[in-house]
């Protein structure tokens, strides 16, 4: 759980009662909804609002660090039909597993940030995409609605004002490109979630072809203790241009996987000592320190980088959804990336040329180079191929498929060298099986 | 306008306009496969991936709208190289099968392969397979040949109107598909292999029968419904292999039904008369064409020198061409005999002297594009006129409203957009909900309706409320078109519609036209192959049965409103004589002399289609075997009757006198086109409504593929579920009101020939009184009617198209 | 086709949306079919699309994009194994090897009593708690190494 040192816990404040402490009545105990019942009371505008955002220099937390303030401040004000806020709780990156804990442990922050969210921008209904593959917290966010509904937080009359504001819970079921807001949108319709060719942006043609919003949950959760605390106070506990604190997933090969909520410019190997340090002791090979599109980094770089969306992209790498891959010695880079690469085929949507070709083709060539059949070509040709797929897709994945290709093969080349040339891991096999610390209860294969 | 450039060059855009329409509109060609100019935007194949200044990465034309001062760069380096990589992608996976590819020679991305594609991929994985689909007759798949451009998936959700096929799975698993075990079953459904820019979707019919390259085009048009789509006609040894559309944006846009795409196959059909045939004694024997023309001139000479003129009957096909029906009347008229008709649907013929021109759509087909308010009466629209329901379709998508009264509730694939409101009643409660409809209209403009145009009372005249709800959306438009379709102009009370219809437009200041059964259902009127005043039109004709008959293209049994009474009358007399490219096997009984004419492939002739335009085409193959066209045969004909004024040298000469111009003028519209009539007190709304005899009302649709000689004899079309054997329809109550089951046989008998249909006739057109139809549910049919299709032998029996039948259950015999 | 409570709750799914866009409870409603018959047959899609007015294909396009239905037969308990790359490093392979030794099958095979299905699942949101796997969709159950494996294939009995 979150030790933040000298700052207190913002957006974790409520998790240390675990699952006991998600209820509305704990929430509110928290301070909860008071956020809400000030700006309804009249005491500020939707300007005013967007502006504090503004102030804090919230970044998005769903991977691209957009402005939130921003963002918002793109929504068409005068449009006279509907206009919807979205959450994106679709979380399907791989190592990121925040946004779970979020709705598991403090739902009602989400809900608070929405409503202000649709204030703020003139929306009247919005939805939260949820994972499929966490329905229990699904659920639960429907439970945590309903309450919210019969509290009056949400209905024709929020608090007994004149603003309306209705909210769903609408779920996934097992696509990873949903996570892409403008595939969730079409998935929220009851489509394939095949993202659309932007522009129009959503902010103009979103849901049902009306203006919406989507932020991701954490970026939603942020909204009430930021308004809270102020902007100005929010932004300071981070670093200019990276306001505020972030929840980083960390997972692999430490001691204590797990979220950890930290002011963005913290130092990686403080992160790194929050979750236990290395497991078994081993040393530390490489990290890929935004959730698995994030180019991988080498050890030395990470430990001599901070934990910020600027740092990072100095780096070589993206901050991108806070997910903290962590992998030692045992790792063999190969056999990684081919996991990597399988998930990027498997996962394409199928829509652009680029991608849907270009994705199988990558994980074939890895796979052929993991399993001894490898070519001298080989890494030429990967990186070609990343080439034609870059910037070339409707949606983002195919960067996403195409960036750790390139950065596993500039960071480890001579691993992949020795495979394509010995065809076999440089890693001892019997080190790769003790590394993933499934032996270490009794019972054996 | 907007300033941009375009490799370098400065040009001028419409606003909102893409990259793509900017390069269209200089003729700079841009490589793509998803994009399509009638199709939604996809941006999925990214072929026409552009350098655009300033932006850091490749955009895809098709998608990406201009910015004032854009410069877009479409042969860069940079787009070249992002254009070849697409190339690369495209082929990892396609198979290669060029020399054995039906689409090989007219293949996009072979051609683009050509010009993007590197020689040798560096591709050396495992190549994907895809299963293939059953689509149905029409349409065959390979579909490890499809690039996913989905084209094919957005032609039947946004222009046939139902999504019949989709992409399924995802990634590289992604598959086109329509649902499982089910077929593509739209009557556009062709369309899609034109769309498929590879030959994953190629035509069942044509496959393998000949490589593109061999085929000579020729232009032509569709012989089928009044529309007069513009057709290439491909040719192989004088042979029809294939027909395509001809894109023209006021008519068919750069579509065709299946319909005017398939029907070829019935031009190299078996049942194809290839040589003069005649019965003597019962026996039918080959002559030669003398021997023919000779027997029929005696027989026509004999019949009118003992009983006189009026003692013949012409029938003649509203499929047959100007020049065959001009010459067709004329020459029966030069005996003496006005009995000519080609309305052989028809049953009310009241209007015939009133009108005060030629009926027409009273509009052009691109202006039928432009209504934001349609009321369609008596319409199996999406079937009669597909390419008509798919104009109305698009425009239903951009606003417009559209109506339906109509008889049957059959989805004319526009209320799926939400926006067409349908109201279904029994044919005899049509023409009173028409009135309603414009008592409703009157009533909110305050306008008083008069008796002057026909006597109704329409103080005593209840409006409904779906009636309401009608005019309230016709009164809400700007440009407003009120349409009878083919069942209205069928109906027995035709003409009250069509005076109720006009005075509904009058009232609206809307349009007001015939949707148009054939296709040249107009050029009849031209040719003057109608009746004029005192002669029988069609109903007449075999209700008083003649001595004998012409016809012309017509099997009347399939072909006219009451199939029974055809039979009785053709049976009856002393000699039918026959002109058809095909030997119909009723035909054998009653015919005494079959000529084999050209269908449109194999004469020269013209079409004035719902327009009013006068499409002329020539023949596009030699005329097969013995077969001749009918104007030549005609003329002969008249030639040894000693008629005068049959000196003709051309087809070109026949026209220009049926359309009364010099030769060699162009005419692009006819005269005389007007749908007003006189007024007509004499008609009441008191009469409005068929009598009851205790039976139940037939509804009758004339399905696509039943419709005329040529789609009959055609074996794909046949096949489809479109060409279905026809049932005894009913909804649920009715149903139960006789007992019925889904499934059960019925029997059923029309009031005037008691006859039993057959499911199974014995030979075709026989009269078997004894068989039966299946029961069918409907659940869009209204209370107490029982739809039975017309045009198929199994439903002769039944009589007329608009009997009161009765029904029965039966065991099956 | 589907049960009353079975259609309550697609009900109350549709309720979600603005009324012309029932469609967006298509997700939702498949997987309250699959729930109440583990898995979704051609004619429960096809009533699915029905009762929402869609296309059938148009649900068999969701049917079959969202990895979570099933489009042929499951066991009684279908254990969905995540092999991702951070569950990975940290037993998710290991784990479903063992779950292949155990139950005799491989992934996409269903054991010859009909009780388990293996799957391979991608992400599950839940790398933290790796090996992760799911039971029947819902179940969620983490840290899931031997000893834990066997608990867990002795409840589902
Ligand atoms: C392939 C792909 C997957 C994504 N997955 C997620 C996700 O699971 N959760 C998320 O919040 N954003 C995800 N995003 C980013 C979203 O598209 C979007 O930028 C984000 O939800 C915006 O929220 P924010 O501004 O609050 O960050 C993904 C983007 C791509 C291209
Ligand atoms: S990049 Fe991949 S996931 Fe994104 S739209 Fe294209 S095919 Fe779909
Ligand atoms: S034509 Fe533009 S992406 Fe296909």
């Amino acid at each position: 759980m979150a030790l933040l040192g000298s700052i207190s816990p913002l957006l974790t404040t409520g998790w240390s009662q675990g699952d006991a402490g998600w209820r509305l009545r704990d929430y509110e105990a928290r301070g909860g909804y008071t956020q809400l019942k000030r700006i309804l009371s009249g005491n500020m505008s939707p300007d005013d609002l967007i502006a504090e955002i503004k102030k804090s220099l919230l970044r998005g937390r769903g991977g691209a660090g957009f402005p939130t303030g921003l963002k918002w401040s793109f929504m068409p004000r005068s449009f006279p039909g509907d206009k919807y806020v979205v959450c994106n709780s679709d979380e399907g990156e791989p190592g990121t597993f925040k946004d779970r804990d979020l709705l598991r442990f403090d739902p009602h922050a989400v809900i608070e940030g929405m409503i202000i969210a649709g204030y703020a921008m003139g929306a009247s209904r919005g939805y939260n995409y949820i994972h499929g593959e966490i329905f229990s917290i699904y659920e639960r966010f429907e439970e945590a609605l309903d309450e919210a509904r019969a509290a009056g937080y949400l209905g024709a009359s929020v608090c007994g004002s004149a603003f309306a504001f209705e909210l769903f819970a609408h779920h996934g079921y097992g696509a990873y490109i949903c996570g892409e807001e403008t595939g969730l949108l079409e998935s929220l319709e009851g489509k394939k979630g095949q993202p659309r060719f932007k522009p129009p942006f959503p902010a103009s043609y979103g849901l049902y072809g009306k203006p919406t919003t989507i932020n991701n949950t954490e970026t939603f959760a942020a909204i009430p203790f930021i308004l809270g605390m102020g902007g100005d106070a929010f932004l300071a506990l981070g670093k200019p241009n990276n306001g505020g604190t972030k929840l980083f997933s960390v997972s692999g090969h430490v001691n204590r996987p797990g979220n950890y909520e930290v002011p963005l410019g913290t130092p990686f190997a403080t992160l790194l000592e929050m979750a236990g340090g290395m497991r078994g002791g081993r040393k530390l090979k490489a990290v890929i320190p935004g959730g698995s599109s994030a180019p991988v980094l080498p050890a030395d770089v990470m430990m001599e980088t901070t934990m910020d969306y600027d740092s990072i992209a100095k780096a070589g790498s993206m901050l991108g959804s806070g997910a903290v891959i962590v992998m030692d010695e045992s790792t063999c880079m190969v056999k990684a990336l081919e996991r990597l690469s399988y998930f990027y085929f498997e996962e394409s949507c199928g829509q652009c040329t680029p991608c849907r070709e270009g994705t199988g083709w990558l994980y074939r060539v890895v796979h052929r180079i993991e399993h001894g059949k490898g070519r001298a070509e080989d890494l030429d040709l990967l990186n070609r191929v990343t080439d034609n797929i870059m910037g070339r897709t409707i949606c983002a994945l195919g960067d996403a498929a195409s960036l750790p290709v390139r950065s596993f093969i500039k960071h480890f080349k001579s691993e992949f060298e020795y495979h394509i040339e010995h065809g076999k891991c440089l890693v001892d096999p019997a080190a790769q099986s003790a590394g993933s610390g499934f032996f270490r209860a009794e019972g054996s294969l | 306008m907007i300033d941009i450039e375009l490799n370098g060059k400065a040009i001028q855009v419409a606003p909102g306009s893409t990259i793509m329409d900017a390069a269209h509109q200089v003729g700079t060609y841009i490589p793509h496969f998803c994009y399509h100019k009638k199709l939604s935007i996809a941006a999925n194949c990214r072929m026409c991936l552009v350098q655009v200044e300033k932006a850091p990465k490749p955009l895809p034309a098709c998608a990406t709208p201009v910015t004032p001062g854009m410069k877009i760069f479409t042969h860069s380096e940079l787009a070249v190289s992002a254009q070849k990589g697409v190339m690369e992608f495209l082929l990892i996976n396609h198979p290669l099968d060029c020399p054995i590819c039906d689409q090989g020679g007219e293949c996009q991305l072979q051609d683009l392969a050509v010009g993007y594609g590197d020689s040798a991929s560096k591709y050396e994985e495992e190549k994907r397979v895809v299963a293939d689909k059953d689509l149905g007759p029409l349409v065959k798949t390979d579909m490890t040949r499809c690039i996913n451009c989905t084209r094919c998936i957005r032609f039947t959700q946004e222009i046939a109107g139902v999504m019949e096929l989709g992409q399924a799975f995802r990634g590289e698993h992604a598959e086109v598909m329509p649902f499982v075990e089910k077929t593509v079953d739209s009557e556009l459904s062709g369309n899609i292999i034109d769309l498929c820019p590879v030959g994953a979707l190629t035509s069942k019919p044509f496959r393998f029968s000949a490589r593109t390259w061999e085929l000579s085009r020729r232009k032509s048009i569709s012989p089928h419904d009044s529309l007069g789509s513009h057709l290439i006609v491909q040719t192989k040894h004088d042979r029809v292999m294939r027909v395509l559309p001809r894109e023209n944006e006021e008519i068919n846009e750069c579509w065709i039904s299946d319909k005017d795409r398939y029907s070829y196959e019935a031009l190299n059909a078996p049942e194809r008369l290839t040589r003069p045939m005649l019965k003597q004694g019962g026996v039918w024997h080959e002559v030669d064409w003398p021997v023919a023309l000779d027997y029929v001139s005696h027989a026509l000479r004999d019949v009118a020198k003992t009983s006189g003129g009026e003692a013949i009957g012409g029938l003649f096909s509203p499929h047959a061409t100007l020049e065959e029906l001009y010459l067709g009347q004329k020459l029966l008229r030069g005996l003496g005999c006005g009995n000519i008709d080609t309305r052989l649907r028809h049953s009310d013929f009241s209007a015939d002297g009133q009108r005060l021109g030629m009926p027409w759509l009273g509009m052009s087909l691109t202006q039928l594009s432009q209504l934001d308010r349609v009321l369609v009466v008596g319409a199996f629209l999406r079937k009669d006129q597909p390419l008509i329901a798919q104009r109305l379709r698009q425009s239903a998508k951009r606003g417009a409203q559209v109506s339906f009264l109509h008889s049957a509730g059959d989805d004319q694939l526009i209320k799926q957009v939400g926006l067409a409101s349908q109201v279904v009643v029994a044919p005899s409660q049509l023409p009173a909900l028409l009135a309603q409809v414009v008592k409703a209209v009157s009533t909110q403009q305050g306008v008083a309706l008069g008796l002057d145009d026909v006597n109704v009372n329409w103080a005593d005249l209840a409006v409904s409320a779906e009636a309401g709800r009608m005019a309230q959306s016709l009164l809400s438009g700007q440009n407003i078109g009120i349409l009878l379709g083919n069942f209205a102009q069928q109906h027995p009370q035709a003409a009250t519609l069509h005076v109720l219809a006009n005075k509904l437009a009058t009232l609206l200041s809307g349009k007001f036209g015939f949707l148009g059964e054939a296709a040249n259902s107009l050029g009849a009127y031209v040719a003057k192959a109608i009746p004029q005043t005192g002669a029988l039109p069609v109903k007449a004709m075999l209700a008083k049965p003649r001595r004998a008959y012409v016809l012309l293209g017509v099997e009347p049994e399939l072909d006219c409103a009451d199939g029974a009474a055809a039979l009785r009358a053709l049976n009856q007399a002393s000699s039918v004589i026959m002109l058809s490219p095909f030997k119909p096997a009723a035909a054998m009984d009653y015919a005494d002399c079959l000529l084999p004419v050209s269908p449109f492939t194999e004469t020269s002739g013209t079409f004035v289609n719902c327009e009013g335009r006068v499409q002329s085409f020539y023949a596009a193959v030699k005329p097969l075997a013995e077969t001749r066209p009918a104007w030549k045969v005609l003329r002969v004909l008249a030639n040894l009757l000693d008629l005068p004024g049959f000196d003709y040298t051309s087809s070109e000469n026949v026209k220009a006198e049926a359309l009364g111009l010099a030769a060699g003028a162009m005419p692009v519209v006819v005269a005389g086109l007007d749908n007003g009539m006189a007024p007509r007190p004499d008609m009441s709304l008191g009469v409005l409504g068929m009598a009851q005899t205790g039976g139940i009302e037939r509804v009758t649709d004339v399905p696509i593929h039943f419709a005329d000689q040529l789609v009959r004899y055609a074996p794909g079309l046949q096949k489809t579920k479109d060409a279905a054997h026809p049932a005894a329809r009913m909804n649920a109550a009715t149903m139960a009101r006789f007992g019925l089951q889904h499934g059960d046989w019925v029997k059923v008998g029309s009031g005037d020939t008691a006859a039993n249909l057959s499911a199974e006739p014995k030979s075709t057109g026989s009269q078997a009184t004894d068989a039966m139809l299946r029961a069918e549910l409907d659940i869009g049919l209204p209370d107490n009617v029982v739809r039975i299709a017309a045009g198929h032998t199994a439903t002769v029996a039944a009589g007329d198209m608009f009997a009161t039948v009765h029904l029965e259950k039966a065991d099956k015999a | 086709m589907l049960s009353s409570e079975s259609l309550q709750k697609i009900d109350r799914e549709i309720a979600k949306y603005p009324a012309d866009q029932k469609q967006s409870a298509v997700m939702a409603a498949l997987a309250i079919a699959q729930d109440e018959k583990s898995w979704l047959a051609r004619e429960t899609i096809e009533f699915v699309a029905r009762y929402l007015g869609m296309p059938p294909i148009a649900a068999y396009e969701v049917a079959s994009f969202y990895n979570m239905y099933d489009l042929e037969p499951v066991g009684e308990y279908k254990l969905t194994v995540c092999t991702n790359l951070p569950c990975a490093l940290s037993g998710g392979v290991h784990a479903a090897d063992y779950l292949k030794e155990k139950l005799g099958i491989g992934f996409n095979e269903t054991t010859p009593d009909g009780r388990f299905t293996l799957k391979e699942g991608e992400c599950l949101g839940a790398c933290g708690d790796a090996p992760v796997l799911l039971v029947n969709n819902k179940r969620m159950c983490s840290f899931m190494l031997p000893a834990q494996i066997d608990a867990l294939l002795a409840e589902c009995k």
